[in-house]
Parts: structure tokens; C-alpha cells; sequence
């Protein structure tokens, strides 16, 4: 009698692991599983039972490949004795990192160019910069390899890839243009405007812009039409960001409100006022729930977008702020980089590592790089690079984000994000509401309190609003007295022609329910008839 | 101070040659794939499109009929023949790989009835209305199937003649008897020339026999007086009997459940009952517009095909009230027998218009051999589409089928009368003092009496 050789991966013996394996598991489970008792029609509960079963194991298998199977480990900065991980410097870094991963590090100097802003594409092997006076350069990031380099000649305040290195868009004085991989103009939109920040939605294939004017704009690049366009109302703003997690545009005002908006709604779904000053900058988390914005009054906060509450104010300024894959903060102002991160507690951010650049460089725009512990700088001298250990995710996913990408695989790739492009529709604020029942929802009266209250602070508008002194013996106090009333009166009555309508339509409901119960069921229909 | 970075080499993430394979690493963290829910509903509506595109079930018609085609059997040791009989006596074997007649039976006089297939699939039992049972062999599978051109003929084993015209046949699953009906019911022995035991259960003529796949002494037969009976051979009288409004053409056991069965009704629905049960239907199975004539289930005991009156030909699930898939040709006209194939993959139709037809079971299936990765990718598809099939976009493309005309006017019209008689039973209700009138459901109406 022989035993079966199981093929599974060796249990945990140690408690500490298996909370570990877990939390792991919470993670690939997407959520809480169904309450199975209230479910009362037996088929149903056994093949919701049935399929319950198959997600906790598909959670767990993934938990454990995730355990066992990854290729690479995450990068780690510890500090020992009494230094601080925010005193160590770049250079000290370099000495310890392997000789791959100083290249990883470096700066460029152009000064006569302008400001340089930066983008990378999903997989973090290409970049591209844009200075402000005009010159464009993609290089690829493995070899560091300028592949093309031009000067356009114009203003350039943006640069953004589209979903592969293929294409690029810039946003020049005038217009935006879409370039090829080659430095070839393919597209030229003059509908946008004089664009000052472009932001592409990778599943959707849209291209957003913001214009000078304020006027934001969204275009599916793979037919070329625009999808909407809508006038912010809240004026010129360069802020903007979107939310990777579930696709919403969010811009920042001048007067402090952080607007987010959605192809399919002319009007903004959320509006919040976040600063007292305008919004310099704004960051979202990849999970999509934790969105940092910074002010000129010198806060920065942290924002839970599910309930829309300030989980954490830092002081400082911030030209620029960015959420790496891991969750650390890069922030700027001037010419110095602050990372923040959250290790000890998820829920405050404190100093991790700083970065001073030599004086006199502005920093434009700092980025981190996918999948690399590296953070892109661009600067009013060029752009830099520096090392920030345990910014990145260690592990790709072939077929999400592959840095050794083949043209092949990039090609099958492109086919394959094509077939699986999302609708404009499908971008909402919980993105896991598709698929799911829309409650029935009842419409909410206002509380009897509430409607007090508000009849009161009408009432008291009026009794507060000054009199005009009228001459000629026509301001009597008799008179002003009748006057006052009347405008009383008049704030009253919406309020109690509510109040008689309800209670109209339950002195019906009684009616009816009391000649219900009396009259057999076939001469109902006559007794409502004699009631009106 | 500690310090790692992310460094990674490049060979470790490519491949060495060029004729390696490509590496593919997986990281199966959902913060890596946002919006996965939205793609999976893209991926479903893409899918039922998909679907809807493959979806060709016609593979070929057997012509070779002069008359109608009015019964079929298929043999349970084999896979690729099946044989007809026409209505005028002509009994075929066919090879449905290449849709040839490979050995033609003739012999009877009128037409020919049933059919059936011994156990061990040597001999073929074939009644009609000259009143004969005639016993043939089976041709050997070897050889004559390749030579398409030749088309042999044989002389029957047996011939045995009786009083009254036949009906219907049907052979044990597991054993030596056949039973045939015709005025009544008559269990026959191979080498008997007379029935070895009769059974009867009022004057009428029983339509159909059919045996038992589970229980080879149990079988149900269906008769002209609006009934359906079960017999145990065992014993010498039938043993249960239930009267239906209407007539019930053809009986199948569920081969997977086999106390269950679903007879095809003449008022155009499927009943399923239990045979422990048979006070009311497990469920009503309706869709066809004309009676249904004929009725045989999947292997897999999950589905059933029928045929119908209404020149169509419907698959039903097993415990489904609508059918999931019609099938239906301008050149077919009234469908008299339908069978499933023994793999669960095709359906055989035999129709007015003297043709067999071919279809598939499943429309858009992928035939033939199929790679590993295209049967992933298939069986991806069809769990994309199943999990987002409620949602209104892929339920309409999913549901959609075209009907004929006549079937889609005929529908139309049933519901409209079904409706208006709903209207008028609420409003009967409405009108009579509460809890005089009680309503039945359909399962229970349709039967009127149930007798022991």
C-alpha cells in the first residue's frame, strides 16, 4: 500500500508564515466572499457554495506562487545605528549597489533647453523628454540608447506616450502632435488647443488634454474621435492626473477644488475643496484609493478617496508629487526631492530618503521609473536619475508589462489591447460596480428636523434682510411691519404646501386602505372613483 | 547601512538561442491589472460575438430517400453508422463521416416503423405497418465503410409475421428482448417467431415503446388514448398508467438519471417526469410551436433533441425551460425523428423531405483535433461569457436566433393566446370569493388522471 506524492508546495508549520500566506490570500481574493445563509433558494446556494470553493482555492494557489515562484526580491534601504535612511546620499548608495545598477543613476545636462518634463512607457524600459524650448528625445532606458532626438522648434509643455513606445504625443504651442517611434508627425490635433497637460488612459486608448482655456478634451486615438470635450468652468489650470486604478481625470484649481471628471458627464463627478490656496500638485495612489495633493499654503495631505477624508497633512511645498508602484511619495519644490514612504504604518507617510540637486536647478518633474528602483528627474538643466530603493515592483507580468519586450511581442501585445480596448463608458469611480445589480433606491425625504431648520434659516433671511427707508411718509412703521410679514409668509409657504401635500397623500392612503378593507375586491375600482 | 535594488540581468529574462521558447513570468497581484472587471465584461461581449460568428451547425444532409424518413436507430458499438427507414419500407445503413449509404435492407412492404439495435450491435430489428418484425445483420464495420461505392444489400435473418401493424420497437440496453408496439404491447425473443409475453391496458394502440436504460425489465410506452404506461416485465400486468390531455408521440429515458424520462407531447412541450412520481412533471419543456414528434437524449444525460412538427429541430437542457439552440433549413420540412449521436456531438434529423441531416450539437464548436491552447482559449471564452450572461448587452447577443417566419408568427400568436387566457384565469380569481378557485400549475395540468 503505497501513498500518493502530493504535488503541493510543503505547508507552513510556523504560525508567523502562515498569517503571512493570509494576508496573501485576502489580497488575490478581491474582496469579502458572499453571506451564504441568507440565501435561501438551495440551487442557488450550492452553486454559489460551489464557486466560492474554486475562488478561495484559485487565491490560495496564487498566494503561494506569489511565495515561492517570483524571480526577483524587492529592494530595501536600512539604515543602521543612529543614522537616518533620509541623511544617506546618492553617493553613498552607489558604493553599495551592484555596477548594473549604477547606471542606473545619472544626470544629463542640457541648460539651453528649458525645463525638461519626462514620461515612461508602461514597462518602464523607454523614456521620453521634452525640454520647453523645443527639443524631443526617446531613448531606451536598458541600453541607454538615444534612439531619436529632434528639435521641433516650438514650445513643447508636455510629453506623453501612447500605449507603446511606437507613438508619442506632444504638446506643442499651438496644438498637440502625435510622433512615431521615428520622429515622423502622423497626427496633427488641432482641436485641443494649446494644450498644457496631456494624460493617456492606457485600457481606454484616450487621450485627455487640458487646454489653456481650460477646455478638457478626450480622444480615442485608435479611430480618432473625439469622445467629449467639456469647458471646466473653473479656468486655466495645469494640474492633472488620472486615476490608474479606475480611469477618472483629476484636476487641480487655482482656487483650492479638486475636480474629477469622466468622458460620459459634462459635469465634474466630484468636486472637493482640498486647499486654501491652489493646488500645486496631485498624485494618485496605484490602488487607487489614496490620492495626495499639495497646496501653496505649504500643506501637503493625503486623502482617502473612498470616503473623501484627510488621513494625513505634511508640511512642506511641492512643485510636483508622484506615487511610485510600491506607494512611496516623491515630492519637489525647488531643487530638492523628498521620498516619503509608509512602511512602519500604511497610514502615515514619514521622511524615507531626500535628494538636493545642485543649486539653482528647478525641478520640473520627477517620475518613477516601472518595475526599476529608479526615479526620473526632469529639471530646468536636463533630467537626472537617482536610485530609491524599494520604489519599484520586483516582478512583472509578461503579458501586462514586459521590459525585455521583442517587436514580436510587442506587436501581439498591441493586437491584443486592442481587442480588449474598454468602452468610455465603463469608467466610473468604483470600478467594480460593472457586473453587479444597481440597488433600488428609494428617494430620501428630508427629515422633519431637517425641513425645520430650514424653514427657520428662511424665516431668518428674511427678518435680518434691511428694510429700505422710503420717503415721503411711505415708510410707516405700521407699513414696514405689514411688509415684513408678507415676505415671512412668502418664505413659509413652500415649505407648508410640502407639508399639505403630504399629508393629503396619507389622509389617501388611509382612505384607501380603510375602503380596501371594507369593500369586496371587484367594486374597489368603483369606490375609488366616488372618493375623488 | 543594508541596501538592495532592483537589478536584473538580462539573460536570466530572455531566452538563449532562437530556438528556445520565450520566457513568460507571471505576477498575478490584481494592482497590476486595473480595471480587470471592465475587461472581462469587454472580453464577454467579444466572446458571444465570437460565438455568434462560428456559430455554422450545419454539417451535411444523407440523401438517398425516395419517401419520408420515418424512423432511425443508431448502434451502440458504433460510432459512425446509423440506420433509417423511409415510408416506404427502404431500411440504409449510413456512414455519416462521408454521408454514404453504405448497405441498403430492403424487405417491407409498408412503412417502416421502427427500428432498433441489438445489444451487442450484430442485429437489427426493423418493424412496420405490413405487420412484420424482420431481423438483419449488421454488416462488419471492417472494410465495407472504406468502399463507400459499393452498396451491399442483405436478406433478412428473420421474418416474423403477425396479426396487427406495428408501431414502434424498442431493445432491452442490457439483454435479449425487444419489445414492439402495435395494438398492444408484445415482448418478442430473438429466435421466437411469436411474442413471448403481451401486454395490454385498455383497447387503444400503443404509439411508442421504449426501454429502460438503467432497469432492463422497466419500460414506458405512450399510447393513443392520451397515456403513458409503465410496464415491469416481471410482472404480468402493467404496473402504473397516467392519461394526459393530449397525445404523447415519443418517450426517452435520461440514459444519466434513468428514473427519469421526458415525453414529447402533442400540445408542442416536453414533459420530464420521475417514474416514481407521476402525479405532476418535473418540468415542462416549451418552445416548439407544432407537435413534437420525436424526442432523444444526450449521453451525457444533460440534454435532449426534438423534433417537431414545425420543421424545426430544438435542444433542450435537461431541467431548462426553453430551449437552448434551434435549428432549423428551407429545405427541411417536417422533422419526424431526431437522435444524438453517441459522443454528444452531433444530432441526426430525419425529415419529411426524404433527408438525414448532420448538425452539431454545440454551433460554434471547433471540430476535428483541437490544440491545447485553442481549447484553453475556447474554454475561456465560455466561462467570460457565462459569468457576465445576465448583463443585457451579452444576454441579447447570446439569445439571439433567427427564426422562420411561420415559427416566429406561431410563437407570437401562442404567447398572445397564452396571455390572454393568464388575463382572464387572474381576473376568474379576482372576481370569486378568496380561496374558491386554486391554480394548478402547468406541471400538474396537464394530467388528468394517474392510475395504478
Amino acid at each position: 500500500m503505497s501513498e500518493e506524492q502530493k504535488d503541493t508546495p510543503p505547508t507552513d508549520t510556523q504560525p508567523g508564515m502562515s498569517k503571512e500566506l493570509d494576508a496573501k490570500v485576502k489580497k488575490y481574493l478581491r474582496g469579502d466572499g458572499i453571506n451564504l445563509e441568507v440565501v435561501k433558494d438551495k440551487k442557488l446556494k450550492g452553486q454559489l457554495a460551489v464557486r466560492e470553493e474554486l475562488y478561495g482555492k484559485s487565491a490560495s494557489v496564487a498566494a503561494n506562487a506569489e511565495k515561492w515562484l517570483l524571480p526577483s526580491e524587492g529592494g530595501y534601504l536600512e539604515a543602521e545605528g543612529i543614522e537616518k535612511t533620509w541623511k544617506i546620499r546618492q553617493e553613498a548608495i552607489t558604493q553599495d549597489v551592484g555596477i548594473s545598477s549604477q547606471k542606473n543613476q545619472f544626470d544629463i545636462v542640457l541648460q539651453d533647453l528649458g525645463p525638461y518634463t519626462i514620461d515612461f512607457t508602461p514597462s518602464g524600459r523607454y523614456m521620453a523628454a521634452a525640454g520647453r524650448k523645443g527639443h524631443l528625445a526617446l531613448l531606451d532606458m536598458n541600453s541607454l540608447n538615444l534612439i531619436r532626438e529632434m528639435q521641433v522648434r516650438e514650445t513643447v509643455r508636455d510629453i506623453c506616450f501612447l500605449h507603446n513606445e511606437m507613438f508619442f504625443a506632444a504638446a506643442q504651442k499651438k496644438y498637440p502632435y502625435i510622433y512615431n517611434r521615428d520622429g515622423i508627425e502622423l497626427h496633427c490635433l488641432k482641436e485641443h488647443g494649446a494644450v498644457l497637460k496631456m494624460q493617456f488612459l492606457r485600457n481606454h486608448f484616450l487621450l485627455s488634454t487640458i487646454n489653456k482655456l481650460g477646455q478638457l478634451h478626450y480622444q480615442d486615438v485608435t479611430t480618432g474621435l473625439m469622445v467629449n470635450n467639456y469647458r471646466t468652468g473653473m479656468g486655466r489650470t495645469d494640474v492633472m492626473q488620472v486615476n490608474p486604478y479606475n480611469g477618472v481625470v483629476a484636476l487641480g484649481h487655482s482656487g483650492g477644488t479638486v475636480t474629477m471628471w469622466k468622458p460620459t458627464h459634462t459635469s465634474p463627478l466630484i468636486k472637493m475643496l482640498c486647499h486654501h490656496g491652489p493646488v500645486s500638485a496631485l498624485a494618485f495612489h496605484p490602488n487607487g484609493h489614496l490620492m495626495a495633493t499639495a497646496g501653496t499654503e505649504r500643506r501637503i495631505k493625503l486623502w482617502d478617496l473612498r470616503k473623501f477624508d484627510v488621513v494625513q497633512t505634511l508640511h512642506g511645498h511641492a512643485s510636483t508629487l508622484e506615487f511610485s508602484q510600491k506607494g512611496l511619495l516623491a515630492t519637489s519644490s525647488g531643487s530638492r526631492v523628498e521620498i516619503l514612504g509608509n512602511f512602519s504604518n500604511p497610514n502615515k507617510y514619514k521622511r524615507y530618503m531626500s535628494h538636493s540637486m545642485a543649486k539653482g536647478y528647478r525641478i520640473k518633474k520627477v517620475l518613477f521609473r516601472p518595475y526599476e528602483d529608479v526615479l526620473g528627474i526632469g529639471h530646468s538643466m536636463g533630467w537626472s536619475s537617482i536610485i530609491i530603493p524599494g520604489s519599484g515592483e520586483p516582478n512583472f507580468d509578461t503579458w501586462v508589462a514586459n521590459p525585455f519586450e521583442t517587436a514580436k511581442q510587442r506587436r501581439e501585445k498591441e493586437v491584443r489591447s486592442l481587442l480588449d480596448k474598454l468602452p468610455p463608458e465603463t469608467i466610473m469611480l468604483n470600478p467594480s460596480k460593472i457586473g453587479t445589480v444597481r440597488p433600488f433606491s428609494k428617494k430620501e425625504k428630508p427629515s422633519k428636523k431637517e425641513r425645520e431648520s430650514e424653514m427657520e434659516a428662511a424665516i431668518a433671511d428674511v427678518k435680518d434682510a434691511p428694510m429700505k427707508k422710503k420717503t415721503k411718509g411711505r415708510s410707516k412703521p405700521s407699513k414696514v411691519a405689514n411688509k415684513k410679514q408678507e415676505g415671512i409668509v412668502r418664505a413659509k409657504r413652500p415649505f407648508l404646501d410640502e407639508q399639505m401635500k403630504e399629508e393629503e397623500a396619507i389622509a389617501k392612503k388611509k382612505q384607501k386602505l380603510a375602503e380596501e378593507a371594507e369593500l369586496p375586491k371587484s367594486l374597489q375600482r368603483f369606490a375609488r372613483k366616488q372618493a375623488t | 547601512m543594508k541596501v538592495k535594488v532592483i537589478s536584473r540581468s538580462a539573460d536570466e529574462f530572455t531566452r538563449e538561442r532562437s530556438k528556445d521558447l520565450q520566457k513568460v513570468f507571471h505576477n498575478f497581484d490584481p494592482s497590476l491589472r486595473p480595471q480587470e472587471k471592465a475587461v472581462e465584461y469587454v472580453r464577454a461581449v467579444n466572446a458571444a460575438k465570437l460565438d455568434k460568428i462560428f456559430a455554422r451547425p450545419f454539417v451535411g444532409a444523407m440523401e438517398g430517400h425516395i419517401d419520408a424518413v420515418s424512423s432511425m436507430a443508431k448502434n451502440p458499438n458504433r460510432l459512425k453508422g446509423i440506420f433509417s427507414g423511409s415510408m416506404d419500407g427502404d431500411i440504409r445503413l449510413w456512414d455519416i463521416a462521408s454521408r454514404r449509404t453504405v448497405c441498403q435492407f430492403p424487405g417491407h412492404q409498408g412503412a417502416v416503423r421502427g427500428l432498433t439495435v441489438s445489444t451487442d450491435g450484430q442485429v437489427l430489428v426493423s418493424c412496420g405497418t405490413d405487420c412484420t418484425v424482420r431481423l438483419w445483420n449488421v454488416p462488419k464495420a471492417t472494410g465495407s465503410e472504406s468502399n463507400g461505392s459499393s452498396e451491399n444489400s442483405s436478406k433478412p435473418l428473420a421474418v416474423y409475421v403477425w396479426k396487427n401493424a406495428f408501431w414502434g420497437v424498442d431493445h432491452q440496453w442490457d439483454g435479449e428482448l425487444f419489445a414492439t408496439a402495435g395494438a398492444q404491447l408484445d415482448v418478442w425473443n430473438h429466435n421466437r417467431s411469436n411474442p413471448i409475453n403481451s401486454f395490454e391496458w385498455g383497447s387503444d394502440t400503443v404509439n411508442s415503446v421504449r426501454f429502460n436504460p438503467g432497469e432492463p425489465n422497466l419500460l414506458a410506452t405512450s399510447g393513443s388514448d392520451r397515456s403513458i404506461t409503465l410496464y415491469d416485465l416481471r410482472m404480468s400486468t402493467p404496473t402504473r398508467k397516467i392519461i394526459m390531455r393530449t397525445k404523447t408521440n415519443a418517450i426517452s429515458w435520461n440514459p444519466m438519471e434513468p428514473m427519469n424520462f421526458t415525453a414529447a407531447n402533442e400540445d408542442c412541450n416536453c414533459y420530464s417526469y420521475d417514474a416514481r412520481k407521476l402525479q405532476e412533471a418535473k418540468c415542462v419543456h416549451k418552445d416548439h410551436v407544432s407537435a413534437v414528434m420525436d424526442i432523444d437524449y444526450s449521453p451525457t444525460g444533460r440534454e435532449f433533441v426534438t423534433g417537431s412538427y414545425d420543421r424545426t429541430v430544438r435542444i433542450f437542457k435537461y431541467n431548462g425551460g426553453h430551449s437552448r439552440e434551434i435549428y432549423h433549413t428551407k429545405r427541411m420540412q417536417r422533422v419526424f425523428c431526431v437522435k444524438f449521436s453517441c459522443d454528444a456531438t452531433y444530432v441526426l434529423s430525419g425529415s419529411d423531405d426524404t433527408n438525414l441531416r448532420l448538425w452539431k450539437a454545440n454551433a460554434s464548436e471547433q471540430l476535428g483535433v483541437v490544440l491545447p491552447r485553442e481549447r484553453r482559449k475556447h474554454e475561456y471564452h465560455e466561462a467570460v461569457k457565462n459569468r457576465y450572461k445576465h448583463l443585457p448587452e451579452v444576454k441579447r447577443i447570446d439569445r439571439h436566433r433567427h427564426l422562420p417566419k411561420a415559427v416566429y408568427k406561431a410563437s407570437v400568436l401562442r404567447r398572445t393566446m397564452n396571455d390572454a387566457e393568464r388575463r382572464k384565469e387572474e381576473r376568474r380569481k379576482a372576481h370569486s370569493a378568496p380561496g374558491t378557485s386554486t391554480s394548478e400549475p402547468l406541471r400538474k395540468r396537464r394530467i388528468i388522471a394517474e392510475m395504478e
